[in-house]
């Protein structure tokens, strides 16, 4: 019998296994922040130990800086402390360190792919569990706990268990409109926040073959808002091309590609679990609760929570309405937003910034909200100030700042206030994820530029 | 790692599902650069609320939490099983973990038990009506335990070594260095490198 992609690439990365013990797993890239990274280094420095591969290791800073006048020293002690930490760590232990002011500085999952070293067959870890990423470009790519990045610094290595695997098929043309955000928010929908629990994912299909390679990184990325720890797809010329001519694309490329080439899943393989999903009949999507299966098309009504069968979704979905402020009934559409978020490692790559940008060039962002728009990276802001972005986004009303992580997460100052409502292209919607009390729903970079013209939920269509 | 054998103590009901790892410890403290300190950031958008179950005296040194499913969805962050640990708690039981989560709390020492929904709301009625009730969880026998009931829960045999042992993976995994050097020398000279830095 055939394998699956993940299975193929697990295997090729097996520098041990042995009856009832995990796999001794080979990393081919670890990416490191300064969130995740300052209690790992200091294991190795009790121990003694080195990190075995800096030239398989980069780091950047992107959980806790500002967006906004990086360049002078971080005004929050506490942060300031982790990003001086993390700068000391990577200059003891030999890391490569792409700083605030650096062109390479950024979310870790868009600096990554930009800098070519993200490529298909590999395995990438990092300490944070958007990780799945990559995956995009068919790659093994999960998130892990500080004690494992310790190990993966010590060892280059990862004791693990190979999760099972599930296709998730999306079949059909896409409407107009109708994004990769929409579809993995409609996926985890479908299957819930525990569905992928256990599982690598592979996206197949006609809709996921057509979508761009940024679009695919929108897909994995989300995969963990499923449960699985992994998402990914199988590389195609897309792939190559995306690599090409990025800095560490391999200077073999015929060779590389050669080996790429046979990264897909045999015919004849069979996956643990497979998802089916009728692409054509996707509309934009948006989340009315406080986890991300909590979604529903745009032009829907508010749920009741009579209206799911099981208690605990019942129990959970009368919480969520609480805490979000929400009658059942009102249609979502009708929901005023107070902020919209354009960024993060989920759709803060320069094609988000670009359709977000066509909806509002020329026009103004309703004069009753904010928007923050926080490119993915340093090199993403620079792109889109040479294609004139920053001005567009500027004139309509909106905030252009530098890049990081922002109001993904609100551990910098970028943070929503007490019962303030946001339309996010972030990635969780949880109770006070982007500022305590805050009010998160999670849309396409679509849906937050129309939203910002509009006022409340909205899609390009309502315009 | 200190050994994990059995631990006996009370529960502490938490009757919510998706409990993620922003409502166990949200980002904003997560700004330490060490392993303790964490307890003050535990559920922290919860603890404000005389009602919840953390601040009611019966519940108080409790140190093995009964959660709903789903227990540990979202982020990476080891500090969710820091900020537990930290607090107290000893083991968490539940239906479902996410599995980051899991492979987290099992590396630094928190048990996490799996009992079927069914027997987690049969464990929620027992605390709550007798929160004194004592709850032993048995790594020996993988068993939990309390009253007259007694629940047996699956953990592969090599987690369970190593939790009873107390043994740093790391450690384990230097054992192998030799096999380590062997793979590397097998590696295409295509994949790439963080360095030299290319531009």
């Amino acid at each position: 019998m055939g394998k699956t992609l993940a299975e193929k690439i697990w295997a090729e990365h097996v520098v041990r296994s042995a009856e009832g013990e995990p796999d001794l797993l080979y990393i081919d890239l670890h990416l490191i922040h300064e969130v995740t990274s300052p209690q790992a280094f200091d294991g190795l420095r009790l121990a003694g130990r080195t990190v075995r591969r800096p030239d398989l290791t980069i780091a950047t800073e992107d959980h806790n800086v500002p967006t906004l006048d990086i360049l002078k020293p971080i005004a929050d002690p506490v942060s300031k402390l982790q990003v001086d930490t993390l700068r000391k760590n990577c200059a003891e232990f030999g890391v490569r360190l792409h700083s605030l002011g650096d062109v390479d500085q950024g979310v870790v999952h868009v600096v990554g792919p930009q800098l070519g070293v993200t490529q298909p067959g590999m395995t990438i870890v990092c300490g944070d569990s958007h990780t799945s990423t990559h995956g995009a470009f068919g790659a093994i790519a999960f998130g892990i706990g500080t004690s494992e990045v310790e190990h993966v610094l010590a060892t280059q290595t990862l004791s693990s268990r190979r999760p099972k695997t599930m296709a998730i098929n999306v079949n059909g043309t896409l409407k107009p409109g109708v994004t990769a955000k929409d579809i993995i928010l409609a996926i985890i929908a479908k299957i819930g926040t525990g569905g992928g629990q256990g599982y690598i994912v592979e996206y197949r299909g006609e809709a996921i073959r057509n979508l761009s390679m940024e679009g695919r990184m929108t897909i994995c990325n989300m995969s963990i808002e499923a449960g699985a720890r992994a998402g990914l797809i199988a590389p195609d010329e897309k792939t190559f091309e995306y690599i090409k001519g990025k800095p560490h694309a391999p200077e073999d490329f015929d060779a590389a590609v050669a080996y790429w080439k046979t990264l897909f899943t045999d015919s004849d393989a069979k996956f643990d679990a497979e998802v089916e999903i009728d692409g054509s009949s996707l509309e934009p999507f948006v989340t009315w609760g406080t986890n991300p299966g909590q979604g529903l098309p745009l032009s829907a009504k508010v749920p009741s929570p009579s209206d799911f069968t099981n208690e605990v979704d019942q129990v959970a979905a009368k919480n969520a309405l609480e805490y979000m402020g929400l009658t059942a009934g009102t249609p979502l559409k009708e929901i005023k937003i107070d902020t919209v978020f354009l960024g993060s490692c989920t759709n803060g790559r320069i094609e988000d910034l670009r359709a977000a940008a066509a909806i509002v060039e020329g026009k103004k962002i309703a004069s009753s909200l904010r928007m923050l728009v926080v490119p993915g990276s340093e090199r993403v802001r620079q792109q889109a100030m040479a294609e004139g972005l920053d001005k567009v986004f500027i004139d309509a009303g909106a905030e252009w700042r530098n890049a990081g992580c922002s109001m993904c997460l609100g551990m910098n100052p970028d943070q929503l206030a007490v019962g303030e409502r946001s339309a996010s292209t972030s990635n969780r919607n949880f109770e006070g994820r982007q500022g305590k009390g805050g009010r998160t729903h999670l849309v396409s970079p679509q849906v937050a530029a129309a939203t910002a013209l509009r006022g409340t939920l909205s899609s390009p269509a309502d315009l | 790692m200190e050994k994990f054998i059995s631990h006996t103590g009370t529960g502490v009901p938490l009757r919510r599902s998706n409990v993620d790892t922003d409502q166990i410890i949200p980002a904003v403290y997560l700004k330490r650069v060490t392993r303790s300190g964490f307890e003050d950031g535990l559920f922290s958008a919860w603890r404000n609320d005389p009602d919840f179950v953390l601040n009611q005296e019966a519940f108080k040194g409790g140190t093995v939490l009964v959660a709903g499913p789903d227990f540990g969805t979202g982020s990476s962050r080891e500090h969710a099983v820091w900020a537990l640990q930290n607090y107290g708690f000893k083991a968490v039981i539940s239906s479902r973990f996410a599995d980051i989560f899991r492979g987290n709390s099992l590396k630094g020492g928190l048990l996490t038990v799996i009992i079927s929904q069914e027997e987690v709301e049969k464990l929620w009625a027992t605390i709550e009506s007798e929160p004194s009730t004592a709850i032993t969880v048995d790594l020996d026998s993988r068993t939990v335990s309390y009253g007259s009931t007694t629940l047996a829960f699956e953990l592969d045999d090599y987690t369970r070594w190593r939790l009873m042992e107390g043994l740093d993976d790391i450690g384990l995994t230097l054992a192998q260095e030799a096999s380590i050097d062997a793979f590397e020398a097998t590696r295409a000279p295509y994949k790439p490198q963080t360095l030299p830095i290319r531009s």
